[in-house]
């Protein structure tokens, strides 16, 4: 019984977006250790490099793209085989205070967390690059399914059309026996904060609303994506996996 | 980039404070109603009136708005 693994990604074909930090990073690296083939793709050529050389095996493939761009997704979809999995990590953040949040700014956060992968999610399954029994992930956020936070209402916006998106592409997706499933992560520490808009002292302060005490780890996400991916999850579609440290509890 | 009207902007963000006990040497965190949603207010007023990117420790490290006024002025 030890090679027992349901949960095993061998012989899979997994895209995923966003790879070149935080929660895609890991999940390529994760997806690469349970055996999976990866296409990962993102904006930046080095950053991606590094998560190809922090994947195990070999075969894997890498393709610079900006997803919100037509042509890049153009350019995704002529290097890809067909997929049994696809996972949506890149998405941005964008704090403003309602005063603030233009229908500008809107639109842009719009088309990296919503659009964009909506619109990969369309063309891969139009050009026939779904498998039979694929499994599509979109990476959410409890912001905009089950809370929100200050100046957070584009952000969330984003996130809550994402859950919506999931149930009823995974109804038109079931009979290809696709499915299609979200996560919604609390915070995780990655480089989403970086331009220091919130202060390091505020995002000390948010930590102590979470039970478990602590924000997430990518790896922590990662590998509750990772159950998706797998036959483990066969019979779960349109669903939501919540991976907050307990922090929707209060 | 005039002094007086950055004072305006930022009074324009508060809403229990009145704009004529706002000046240049205010030490706006010592204000009732100052909370992190306002400093993210602020953050969003210089960006869209000064194209400047303030981040969290530039507010926390300025006390009078004049102190922040000089900050943005610098990123100019």
């Amino acid at each position: 019984m030890i090679d027992y693994n349901p949960f095993s990604l061998q012989g899979k074909t997994v895209l995923v977006t966003g790879a070149s930090s935080g929660i895609g990073r890991a999940t390529a690296i994760e997806c690469s250790r349970l055996g999976a083939n990866l296409v990962i793709t993102g904006r930046d050529q080095n950053r991606l490099e590094e998560t190809l050389k922090a994947m195990d095996g070999d075969g894997h493939s890498l393709v610079v793209a900006d997803l919100s761009q037509s042509e890049s997704v153009d350019a995704l979809l002529s290097a890809t085989d067909v997929l049994d999995g696809v996972v949506h990590c890149a998405g941005i953040n964008q704090l403003a205070p309602i005063n603030f949040a233009t229908p500008d700014k809107i639109r842009s956060v719009m088309d990296v967390n919503f659009f964009a992968p909506y619109e990969l999610t369309r063309m891969l399954n139009k050009k026939k690059r779904l498998a039979k029994g694929a499994s599509v992930v979109f990476i959410s956020s409890v912001s905009g399914v089950y809370v929100s936070a200050p100046a957070s209402s584009i952000y969330s916006a984003t996130k809550g059309a994402l859950n919506g998106a999931v149930k009823g592409m995974a109804l038109d997706l079931a009979p290809k026996g696709i499915r299609v499933n979200s996560v919604t992560p609390g915070v995780i520490e990655t480089n989403i904060f970086d331009a220091g808009t919130v202060s390091a002292e505020q995002l000390e302060e948010n930590k102590k609303q979470y039970p478990l005490g602590r924000f997430g780890q990518p790896r922590e996400v990662a590998l509750g994506v990772a159950y998706l991916l797998s036959d483990a999850s066969q019979w779960v579609t349109g669903s939501n996996l919540k991976i907050d440290g307990g922090l929707t509890l209060l | 980039m005039e002094l007086n009207e950055f004072v305006e902007n930022f009074a324009d963000q508060l809403e229990d404070t009145d704009a004529s006990e706002i000046s240049a040497s205010t030490v706006f965190k010592e204000l009732e109603e100052w909370s992190s949603l306002l400093a993210l207010s602020v953050i969003a007023m210089v960006d869209e009136e000064y194209d400047v990117a303030l981040k969290g420790d530039d507010i926390r490290t300025a006390n009078t708005i004049e102190d922040l006024y000089d900050t943005v002025k610098s990123k100019l």
